[in-house]
């Protein structure tokens, strides 16, 4: 089936996830799922492997820095299957370390690197976490809103 | 059985940020073996400008020239998917003539992408004529993009809710003008290079990559329709009115560099169907929604993604209220196209290089943002 | 002594011949590929741009001299001439009508290609010398890819001197009257276009030269008069191969027809002679703006594969006709098809 109802697709990950899906939310035409920081990696292959989700591919991996945490989501679909999953890790601020799932689509690794450049959030077991996008040695992270850029002054 | 007792060390060579056939700023340090490639090292970052950062410091509205040059050559289709975000956001429904002049703008923006890759790509080969004959096209469309919205490449012509203002009162012969040319210019171009047999060597068989590591890495657009899956966004996933429209998605077979350049010639083809389609049902109407001066969307968030020339565009917005964006981030396809490189040089050599790189078609304003 | 005068007179008139070709080639190809790209090319320096290839030579003569600092200094500066030198030297032996010439050597056709080879010397020597890893590696590559084509081209020429029994150039110019060597060796002729284009690094084979992925090449730190000399050079190296080809092949001066004697015979077998030499330099110009260019281990695959073989085939035919009837050198045109059946059937077309 190319359209999966509401319930079908959330009762889907229900069951492949268990009790790694911390919530679960439908927005639009997706479905949030929460994910606790120590079960990405775990939920991510579950998700790619189980043969009803079958999500076969990584859209996009962002860091989003909010005033309490720091949010990693993951935008995945399914080319067969054609639902799409949205996954998110909340990371403490003192430590923002979460498991990288470069091992589950080789697609993260740049999208990672990205995220550490950017907030200086580490992934454990990228295999080449070099700096992406900065300069080398740039130790300054500027996606954080720590990071204050000169401030434009409103003429309108 | 002579054991060779040579020591032999792999090259390092540096195709350095400075380099005529990168198609922007872009370092690979490549080890080689005589003439195999063994590594090869992306560097990226030369084209960074911070459009993130800047976006959350801009109001919505002016985030769009951003965009315009994050990939200069497809500005259009870059504006598409962050104006779709904000529409989700702010529950706005966009009239149907505006989402016909933005079909007609996005697909001719397409076939002016495919242009330039088609005579870059010819001149990565060595042939430097169809490089001319390509651009001849492009100054074509791109006196139509100044009619519709004032500037040949970054538009600024996409808001929330529809288009800045309507098409002018000639559009209509411009148009009839405009697509004999494109379909006589298109097969000029196709008869130039497509059947040449030196191309064909350089390119059969080289740069090849499988479906399954194709969608593994992320890749989208021609660069993954040409090792076979049939996916674009046009059709698996339709927004605005694809759906009303008729047209083929070009696939390929073998996932090797002549795959992903004959299958652009053919898109370019599928651009133009789609932009006959889209002027003969254009209808009348209002060509923007009563939207706000200023964009304030309610608080939540909203991932847009549109068919980019180069593959899948995304942009995720994340809204707290206000007149800025609390974050945006950009899913470039050049980027994720890009991540390949390595898998795809491995074994191949020095030589082709330049066609594998040119045939994923990227643009280091995309990649690097 | 009088010997020594009517030699350097020669030459002299020879050199300025090839000066003045090579300044009106270099413009006649920037016109010509501007033409086939929709464009206009040179057109502000002089009437439509005639003036702009001396613009070029001052350019180049003003330029900063430049060394990199870990070149091979000798290595560096020798190159250039390593280069030019053979390609004008070949010139002793070429005639350009039976009283224009410098010397006509009974081993005119053995001296041409002995000296030719030279070249490649200096090709190596410039890589080598640039201290640099684009440059080694258009070295090897040009290396390669110039001893790959000597054979076919010998081999090619060595059909025609077979058919005449002589190396000497205005003896095989002479024996062209009625027939040119173009019917009796067509496939003859097909090699030695072919292998002639790699030898002067010409598209499709101009791997060592001018290339996108190899910035430059081999010529990536030359650049002033130095670049020009290897410039120079190549254009020289087009002239000799498209009057070798109208020497061999197409008769030279005295094809089709030349009147009796006097100032006329001499005028319009030069006219001839230009013309046949400058319908090849159009070709090679043709070939530039239209074929992409071949990769290095293509290249050496269609020399050793195909080219070879053919121009045994070729010398086996020519050898047959020799001792049995001439006729058999229609096998000529039926192996001139095959050749271009192999070329056509490269990767699924035809």
């Amino acid at each position: 089936m190319t359209e999966a109802a509401p319930q079908t697709l959330e009762g889907l990950l229900g069951a492949a996830l268990g009790p790694m899906a911390l919530s679960m939310v439908r927005s639009r035409d997706e479905v949030v799922v929460e994910i606790g920081r120590t079960n990405i990696r775990e939920a991510c292959r579950r998700a790619k492997l189980d043969p009803s989700l079958d999500v076969d591919y990584l859209r996009c991996l962002s860091g989003v820095d909010y005033p309490d945490r720091f949010e990693v989501v993951y935008h995945l679909y399914s080319t067969r299957k054609r639902h799409r999953v949205v996954f998110k890790v909340r990371l403490p601020k003192e430590n923002p370390t979460v498991d990288s799932v470069t091992q589950v689509w080789r697609g993260a690794n740049w999208h990672e690197r990205e995220a550490t450049d950017m907030f200086g959030i580490r992934f454990t077991g990228h295999p080449d976490p070099r700096t992406l996008l900065l300069m080398e040695g740039q130790e300054d992270h500027p996606l954080l809103k720590s990071f204050r850029l000169a401030e434009l002054r409103k003429t309108y | 059985m002579i054991e060779p007792k040579l020591q032999t060390v792999d090259m390092m060579l540096n195709m350095g940020p400075q380099h005529p056939a990168t198609h922007g700023l872009f370092r690979m340090v490549l080890t080689v073996d005589g003439e195999r490639i063994v590594d090869c090292q992306p560097h990226l970052g030369y084209l960074h400008r911070g459009v993130e950062k800047l976006s959350e410091n801009l109001p919505y509205e002016h985030v769009l020239t951003l965009l315009d040059r994050s990939d200069y050559v497809c500005a259009f289709n870059n504006e598409w998917p962050y104006v779709i975000a904000l529409e989700k956001l702010m529950g706005v429904s966009v009239p149907e003539r505006a989402e016909y002049i933005r079909i007609i703008m996005a697909e001719l923006n397409r076939i002016a992408n495919h242009m330039l890759f088609y005579g870059s790509f010819g001149a990565d080969a060595g042939a430097l004529t169809p490089f001319l004959y390509a651009f001849r096209e492009r100054e074509y469309i791109q006196s139509v993009f100044e009619a519709v919205s004032g500037a040949r490449m970054m538009h600024n012509y996409f808001r929330v809710g529809g288009v800045r203002e309507d098409v002018p009162p000639d559009f209509e012969r411009r148009m009839a003008e405009l697509i004999p040319k494109l379909r006589r210019g298109i097969e000029e171009c196709d008869e130039l290079l497509s059947r040449n047999e030196v191309l064909i060597a350089r390119t059969r068989g080289v740069g090849i990559i499988s479906a399954e590591d194709a969608m593994d890495y992320g890749m989208s657009g021609p660069s993954l329709r040409a090792s076979g899956p049939a996916i674009d966004l046009r059709k698996t996933e339709p927004y605005s009115v694809y759906d009303q429209f008729d047209f083929d998605i070009p696939v390929g077979q073998r996932g090797d560099t002549y795959d992903r350049y004959i299958l652009r010639i053919e898109e370019m083809r599928q651009s133009l169907r789609i932009v006959e389609q889209a002027l003969e049902k254009m209808p009348a109407g209002r060509i923007r929604a009563r939207v706000p001066r200023i964009v304030r969307p309610r608080p939540g968030e909203a991932y847009a993604r549109c068919e980019n020339p180069r593959g899948d565009f995304g942009v995720y917005v994340v809204a707290m209220g206000g007149d800025r964006a609390y974050r945006m981030k950009v899913r470039s396809p050049a980027f994720c196209n890009l991540m390949a490189l390595p898998h795809l040089l491995r074994g191949s050599y020095v030589a082709d290089v330049v066609l594998i790189l040119g045939s994923l078609d990227i643009c280091l304003g995309e990649v690097d943002r | 002594m009088y010997g020594l005068i009517d030699a350097f007179i020669r030459c002299v008139l020879v050199l300025a011949f090839l000066l003045l070709n090579v300044l009106f080639m270099i413009w006649a190809l920037r016109k010509f590929l501007g033409h086939i790209q929709m464009r206009l090319g040179p057109m502000r320096t002089g009437w439509h741009g005639w003036l702009q290839s001396v613009a070029d030579a001052i350019k180049l003569l003003s330029k900063e001299d430049l060394l990199p600092e870990n070149a091979d200094r000798w290595a560096f500066q020798i190159a250039p001439v390593l280069v030019v030198v053979p390609a004008i030297m070949v010139y002793v032996a070429i005639p350009f009508t039976d009283f224009f010439y410098i010397r006509a050597m009974e081993l005119g056709l053995f001296y041409i290609m002995a000296i030719s080879s030279f070249s490649i010397l200096g090709f190596i020597i410039a890589g080598w010398g640039s201290a640099n890893k684009y440059a080694l590696l258009g070295a090897a590559r040009s290396g390669a890819q110039l001893v790959s084509y000597e054979l076919p081209l010998v081999l090619a020429v060595l059909g025609v001197a077979m058919v005449t029994g002589s190396l000497n150039l205005m003896e095989i110019v002479q024996q062209q009257s009625p027939v040119p060597f173009v019917v009796l060796q067509p496939l003859g002729l097909a090699l030695f276009i072919t292998a002639a284009l790699a030898e002067v690094n010409q598209t499709p084979f101009d791997i060592p030269v001018s290339e996108q992925e190899l910035v430059g090449g081999l010529l990536v730190e030359y650049s002033g008069i130095r670049w020009g000399f290897f410039y120079f050079s190549e254009f020289i190296n087009v002239i000799t191969l498209s009057a070798l080809a109208a020497i061999l092949f197409l008769g030279g001066w005295s094809w089709p027809w030349i009147p009796a004697g006097g100032w006329a015979a001499q005028l319009v077998g030069f006219g001839w002679f230009i013309g046949k030499v400058y319908g090849f330099v159009l070709l090679v110009f043709w070939l530039r703006g239209t074929l992409p260019r071949l990769r290095v281990d293509q290249l050496m695959t269609f020399a050793w594969r195909l080219l070879i073989p053919l121009a045994f085939l070729n010398l086996f035919i020519t050898g047959l006709a020799m001792v049995t009837t001439p006729w058999i050198l229609a096998l000529g045109w039926l192996a001139l098809l095959g050749y271009f059946y192999a070329v056509a059937s490269v990767q699924g077309r035809l």
